[in-house]
C-alpha cells in the first residue's frame, strides 16, 4: 500500500463530497485537503505557468499549491485553497488550470519547454517584433492561469459590522489564548479573532494534552463582556488601531442566508498571535505531489486522523521536524530516515531520535524522485555517501518564519534574527504587540543551502512557478533592488503573496549579491492577509448600485408621466416624457418647441438654493459670488457666478433679495454639496466675524420653472395676480399653497420659478400642468431644457464651465465687480489668465450636418486641436445643427470655417464660429 | 482610518470629516494678488508634523485644526477653529 490515506478509527465520514465528479466522503471538521488525502487523493492542481503536477503541501492558508474551484453556478468560488475550507454536505470542488484532465494535462508539454517562461520572458518579448509579442501573449495568456471567474451575478449576500474593543487579539494559539486570559482578567473587553473553524491554533496539532486552556480562556473572554468570533480573518491594519476583518458564515460555494461579514473593528490595543508559517526547502522537484510541510503533516496526522504517506523521508534545518516523525511513527507510519542540513545537530531532540529513526546529517544535492504524480524515492549526499530512501511522502521543514504581516502592514518596523533566519517585528506606532511564535519564538533554523543541483526544478514561489534559476538570471541581468526582483520574475505576487516563498527569495538573492540577507531588503506588506472576496469589501451594496437615490419631491407627478429618467449625481430627474413612441430626440425637440411657441413646465427642484440672512448678508455674498450684489433693491435679483481661489469660474446662480437682512442664493444642482462647503469655509474660516447665517434649503423647496410666452398669463391666472416683472421677486398661492415666485429665464421665454415646500409641491405642479397643457404646451425634461440653453448660449457648470475657463473665457467679465474682494480676484491679475489664445466661449453652426459633441476644433489644414465642442443641439424651431465650444483666441475668431473632427465617432464636419447666441440676442422675449 | 477626536463629538471615524487644508494655505481675503497665490501653490508640506484644517462635514460640521504628524499620522491636537 502506498500514498495517503485515513488513520483506522475515528468518527466515521459522514459528509458526502465531490471533487473533478468523483464522489468521496469526510468527516465533520475535516478541511477539503484533509478529506482528499483521507480518500487518498494526492493530486490537486496543475501549476500555474508549467502545468506541474501538485498536491496538497500546508494545511493553513499559506497552502500555494492546492487551489480548487468550489460550488456551482452563481455559488462558485475559484482559487479557493483546499486547506483553507472545510467540508460540508453536498461540497462539490473542481481542479484547476488544466485540460482535458487533471490527470492528463496536456499543458504538461509547456513543462518541457519551460525555458522559455524563464523570468522576464514577458519584458523581453517586448523588444522582438510586435507581431512575435501578440503571440506569445495571446499563448501565454490561454496557458498560464488559475481558476476561472463565474460569469453568473453573485447570490451571496454580505454585511458589514463595525465593532470597539479594548483589546483585539489575533490568533488562538497558546499565545492569543494566554493573551486573552489575561486581558479579561485585567477587566478588558476583548475581541479574540481565529480564521480556523476551531480554536486553539497550534494546540490542535502538538496540544501535549493541554485542550483545556482553549475553553477556559474563551468562558474568561465571555464573562468580561467580550467575543469569540471564528473563521475569521484579520485581513487589514490600517491607521490608529483600526482592523479589518472578514467573518466567513458559510464556507466558499456553501448556500446560505449571509455567506460573509466584514468587521471594522476599533481597538485601543492589538496583540498580534499569528504563529509563524513553515518555510519550504529549496531542492529539486521539491513541487512534487507528496512533499509537504513537515508541520503540516503533523496536523493531517493528529488533528484529522490522516496519514499523508505510507512511509516518510524528513528533511529539516531545525529541531522541530523530529516531532513529526514521532507523530508519523505514532499513528502507525514508516519513517525512513531523517535528512538534517546542519552538519552537526546535537541537543536532546536530535540525540533522541538517534535511537529510533535513520538521522542523516549535513544532508546535500536533495532531489524528490517520482513519477507523474507524485514522489516515489529521496535521494541526497550525507557523509560523503549518496542515499536513497523509496518514499510515498517527503515532510520538509526549513525554518519558520513569523507572521509579520499585520505588524507591518500597521507600518511596524521589522529585525533580523541570524537564529531563526527571519524578521520579527521591530518598532510600531501603533498601540500593538506581537507575541508567540509571531514574535520570533520558534526554533531555530539553519542557513539554506546555496549550491543546488536542479535549480531549474528547485522551486522557491509554488504558486507562481519562480526557481532558483529564475532569481538566479534575474540577479544575472542586473536586478539588484528585491522590489525589481518581485516584479521581474513575478515572485510573491501570486494569491498567496509569497507566504511560503520570500525568505527563501531573500536567502537566494542575498547569497548571489553576497550580502546578508537584511542587506538585500524586503517588499512590502500589504493588506489583504489573504484573499478576500469582493463581494465582502461591497458589502450589502454588492448587488446595485452603491449610491443613494435621490427622488424628486414630485417624483410621483413624473411617474405618471413615465418619463426617461436621468441620473444627475444621486438625483433622478426626467430625461423626456416620450408620448406615442417618441424616441428621445423625437420628444425633446416638441417639448422644445412648445416652450418656445407656448408653454411649458419643468421640475427644477435639485437646485442648491441657500437662505443667506443677518446683517451682513450682503457683504457676505459679495465675498463668495463676483458680482455686484449690495446694489440690489428689494424683491430684486439678478444672474450671479463663483470664482474659485485660482480664479476659475466655480459655480453659477441666481441671487435675490427677499427682505432687507435676508437673500435667496441658488447655484447648480451638481455643485450642490461643493458649495455648501464652500460657503461653510468662506464664512467660519474667512469671514468669521461677518453677522450672517446661512441654511441650506435644497430639499426643502420642490420647484417648478413655467416658461413660454404664455408663462405670464397661466401664471396671472393660477394666482390672480400681476406676476412679477423679469428678475422680480413676489410671494403668491397656486391651488391653495403659498409659493414664492422668481421671475428668472433660463430658456431664452418669458420664465418664472416657482418654490413651493417640497410635501406640499404636488396641486402646484398639477395646476400648472394642466393650465399648460389648456393652452397647447407641456412638461419638459433636461433634454429639452439643453436644447433651449445651448440656443441661448448659458453656460452650464461641468460643460463650458469646466474648472478651466475664467467669466472673461466665458464672456461673463463684464459682470463681474470691478473693484474685487470676493474670492478668486486676486488669482485674476496672473498673465496668464489674460492670454490671448485662451480658450473662450463661442458659437457653431453647422455647414454640414450634426456637430459631434466633444469634436476636436481644427483648421483647414490643421493638426492639433485649438478647442472642442462642449454641446451640441440644434436650433429648436428652425432646425440646423449648433453646437457651444471653447475655442483657443474664439472671441476673435468669428466668421472663420473649422473642421469638428470626433474620430471615435468617425465624424468630420465643417463648422462656422459665430457669436454664442443663438436665438433673440437682444433679449426681447422674456423682457416685459 | 483615522481616528479624530472632534471637540464637539468624541473620536469619531476620518470618513465622518473633511480634510481641507493646511492652515499656512489659508488665503485670507485681504491678502494681496502675490501673497495670495504664494500661499495658494507654494506649501511647505514638511516631513513631519503640520497644522491641517478639518470639518466635520458629516457630524457637527464645525471646522477644527489637527496637528498631525503626515509620516506616522499620529494626531497630537484636535483643536476647535478659532479657539486656537
Amino acid at each position: 500500500m502506498s500514498g495517503p490515506g485515513r488513520i483506522a478509527g475515528g468518527a466515521a465520514p459522514t459528509l458526502r463530497f465531490s471533487f473533478d465528479g468523483a464522489v468521496y466522503h469526510a468527516r465533520p471538521g475535516d478541511t477539503l485537503a484533509a478529506a482528499l488525502l483521507a480518500n487518498g487523493v494526492s493530486l490537486i492542481a496543475r501549476s500555474f505557468k508549467y502545468h506541474r503536477p501538485r498536491g496538497i503541501m500546508a494545511a493553513g492558508v499559506e497552502e500555494p499549491n492546492a487551489l480548487v474551484t468550489v460550488g456551482n453556478g452563481s455559488l462558485t468560488t475559484p482559487n479557493t485553497r483546499a486547506t483553507d475550507v472545510f467540508v460540508y454536505d453536498g461540497l462539490v470542488a473542481k481542479s484547476q488550470n488544466r485540460w482535458p484532465s487533471l490527470r492528463f494535462d496536456l499543458g504538461t508539454v509547456l513543462g518541457l519547454g519551460a525555458p522559455i517562461f524563464a523570468s522576464g520572458f514577458y519584458y523581453k518579448t517586448f523588444f522582438g517584433p510586435p507581431r512575435l509579442w501578440m503571440f506569445y501573449e495571446k499563448f501565454i495568456r490561454r496557458a498560464a492561469g488559475l481558476g476561472k471567474a463565474p460569469t453568473l451575478a453573485d447570490t451571496d449576500r454580505y454585511q458589514h459590522r463595525g465593532a470597539f474593543c479594548d483589546c483585539l487579539i489575533v490568533g488562538s494559539g497558546p499565545a492569543g489564548l494566554a493573551a486573552a486570559q489575561a486581558a479579561a482578567a485585567a477587566g478588558e473587553t476583548v475581541l479574540l479573532v481565529e480564521q480556523d473553524a476551531v480554536l486553539g491554533g497550534s494546540l490542535l496539532r502538538d496540544s501535549g494534552g493541554d485542550m483545556g486552556s482553549i475553553e477556559a480562556a474563551k468562558l474568561a473572554v465571555e464573562a468580561a463582556g467580550g467575543r469569540v468570533l471564528r473563521r475569521t480573518t484579520a485581513s487589514g491594519v490600517w491607521d490608529h488601531g483600526l482592523v479589518t476583518c472578514v467573518e466567513l458564515l458559510a464556507e466558499p460555494g456553501q448556500s446560505h442566508n449571509l455567506a460573509q461579514r466584514l468587521w471594522h473593528v476599533r481597538a485601543k490595543r492589538i496583540v498580534l498571535a499569528t504563529g509563524a508559517i513553515e518555510r519550504p526547502l529549496t531542492f529539486a522537484h521539491n513541487d512534487r505531489p507528496g512533499v509537504m510541510l513537515s508541520q503540516a503533516v503533523r496536523s493531517y496526522v493528529r488533528r484529522y486522523g490522516v496519514l499523508p504517506g505510507q512511509r516518510t523521508v524528513i528533511v529539516t534545518n531545525n529541531d522541530d521536524a523530529y516531532a513529526t516523525a514521532q507523530a508519523l511513527s505514532d499513528a502507525g507510519g514508516q519513517v525512513a530516515a531523517i535528512f538534517d542540513l546542519r552538519s552537526a545537530p546535537t541537543g536532546a531532540v536530535v540525540t533522541a531520535a538517534r535511537q529510533r529513526f535513520t538521522v542523516l546529517t549535513g544532508a546535500q544535492d536533495i532531489m524528490a524522485v517520482g513519477g507523474r504524480h507524485g514522489v516515489t524515492a529521496i535521494v541526497a549526499h550525507s557523509g560523503g555517501q549518496r542515499h536513497r530512501f523509496a518514499a510515498d511522502l517527503v515532510a520538509m521543514s526549513g525554518g519558520f518564519t513569523p507572521v509579520v504581516h499585520l505588524h507591518s502592514q500597521g507600518a511596524g518596523k521589522l529585525e533580523w534574527r541570524d537564529d531563526i533566519q527571519a524578521f520579527v517585528p521591530g518598532l510600531t506606532p501603533q498601540n500593538m504587540i506581537s507575541v508567540g511564535a509571531a514574535a520570533g519564538e520558534v526554533f531555530p533554523a539553519s542557513e539554506g543551502a546555496a549550491a543546488l543541483t536542479k535549480p531549474k526544478l528547485s522551486f522557491i514561489d509554488f504558486q507562481n512557478d519562480v526557481t532558483a534559476a529564475d532569481i538566479d538570471l534575474a540577479w544575472q541581468e542586473g536586478y539588484r533592488s528585491v522590489e525589481h526582483l518581485k516584479r521581474y520574475t513575478t515572485l510573491g505576487m501570486a494569491t498567496d503573496q509569497g507566504k511560503t516563498s520570500n525568505m527563501a527569495a531573500l536567502g537566494r538573492l542575498a547569497g548571489a549579491a553576497g550580502v546578508s540577507v537584511p542587506q538585500a531588503g524586503l517588499t512590502t506588506f500589504r493588506p489583504p492577509y489573504v484573499p478576500l472576496t469582493l463581494g465582502a469589501l461591497a458589502g450589502p451594496d454588492g448587488s446595485g448600485h452603491a449610491a443613494p437615490t435621490r427622488r424628486l419631491a414630485l417624483f410621483e407627478r413624473h411617474q405618471r408621466l413615465d418619463p426617461i429618467w436621468q441620473p444627475l449625481g444621486y438625483w433622478h430627474r426626467p430625461r423626456a416624457y416620450p408620448v406615442g413612441g417618441e424616441t428621445l430626440a423625437q420628444a425633446a425637440l416638441r417639448e422644445a418647441r412648445a416652450v418656445r411657441s407656448a408653454v411649458g413646465i419643468v421640475d427644477v427642484s435639485t437646485l442648491a438654493k441657500f437662505a443667506v440672512t443677518g446683517p451682513d448678508a450682503a457683504a457676505f455674498l459679495e465675498v463668495v459670488c463676483a458680482t455686484n450684489v449690495t446694489k440690489l433693491a428689494i424683491g430684486r435679483g439678478r444672474y450671479t457666478f463663483m470664482l474659485r481661489e485660482d480664479g476659475m469660474v466655480m459655480d453659477d446662480g441666481t441671487v435675490w433679495r427677499l427682505e432687507d437682512h435676508r437673500y435667496l442664493l441658488t447655484s447648480s444642482t451638481g455643485g450642490a454639496d461643493r458649495m455648501e462647503a464652500h460657503l461653510a469655509y468662506a464664512h467660519h474660516v474667512l469671514a468669521p466675524a461677518m453677522r450672517v447665517s446661512i441654511v441650506c434649503q435644497q430639499e426643502h423647496y420642490a420647484g417648478i420653472a413655467l416658461a413660454g410666452p404664455q408663462a405670464r398669463e397661466v401664471l396671472a391666472q393660477l394666482t390672480g395676480a400681476e406676476p412679477p416683472a423679469h428678475m422680480g421677486v413676489a410671494e403668491g398661492v397656486v391651488a391653495g399653497v403659498p409659493v414664492l415666485i422668481l421671475a428668472a429665464s433660463y430658456s431664452g421665454e418669458r420664465a418664472f420659478e416657482i418654490y413651493a415646500e417640497g410635501h406640499s409641491a404636488g396641486p402646484v405642479w398639477d395646476a400648472l400642468e394642466a393650465e399648460a397643457r389648456a393652452r397647447g404646451g407641456c412638461p419638459y425634461g433636461l433634454e429639452a431644457l439643453e436644447f433651449l440653453r445651448i440656443e441661448k448660449g448659458h453656460v452650464v457648470i461641468g460643460g463650458e464651465a469646466d474648472g478651466r475657463t475664467t467669466a472673461h473665457d466665458l464672456r461673463l467679465e463684464k459682470m463681474q465687480r470691478k473693484a474685487g474682494g470676493f474670492i478668486g480676484a486676486s488669482a485674476l491679475e496672473r498673465p496668464a489668465l489674460n492670454a490671448a489664445e485662451r480658450k473662450q466661449l463661442v458659437g457653431l453652426e453647422s455647414l454640414g450636418g450634426d456637430i459631434p459633441e466633444g469634436a476636436m476644433l481644427l483648421t483647414a489644414s490643421g493638426t492639433v486641436a485649438e478647442g472642442h465642442v462642449t454641446a451640441a443641439a440644434m436650433r429648436v424651431v428652425e432646425g440646423g445643427a449648433i453646437a457651444l465650444a471653447l475655442l483657443a483666441g474664439g472671441r476673435e475668431r468669428s466668421g472663420e470655417v473649422l473642421r469638428a473632427s470626433s474620430p471615435t465617432r468617425g465624424q468630420v464636419v465643417q463648422v462656422r464660429v459665430i457669436e454664442p447666441h443663438f436665438y433673440d440676442p437682444a433679449g426681447a422675449r422674456y423682457r416685459d | 482610518m483615522l481616528l479624530i477626536s472632534c471637540p464637539h463629538c468624541g473620536p469619531r471615524a476620518q470618513t465622518e470629516f473633511t480634510y481641507e487644508r493646511t492652515l499656512d494655505a489659508i488665503v485670507p481675503l485681504e491678502a494681496a494678488p502675490e501673497l495670495a497665490m504664494q500661499l495658494l501653490f507654494e506649501r511647505t508640506n514638511p516631513r513631519g508634523i503640520d497644522d491641517e484644517l478639518w470639518r466635520h462635514s458629516h457630524g457637527c460640521r464645525q471646522f477644527m485644526t489637527l496637528k498631525r504628524h503626515r509620516v506616522s499620522h499620529a494626531i497630537i491636537a484636535v483643536t476647535p477653529w478659532g479657539k486656537a
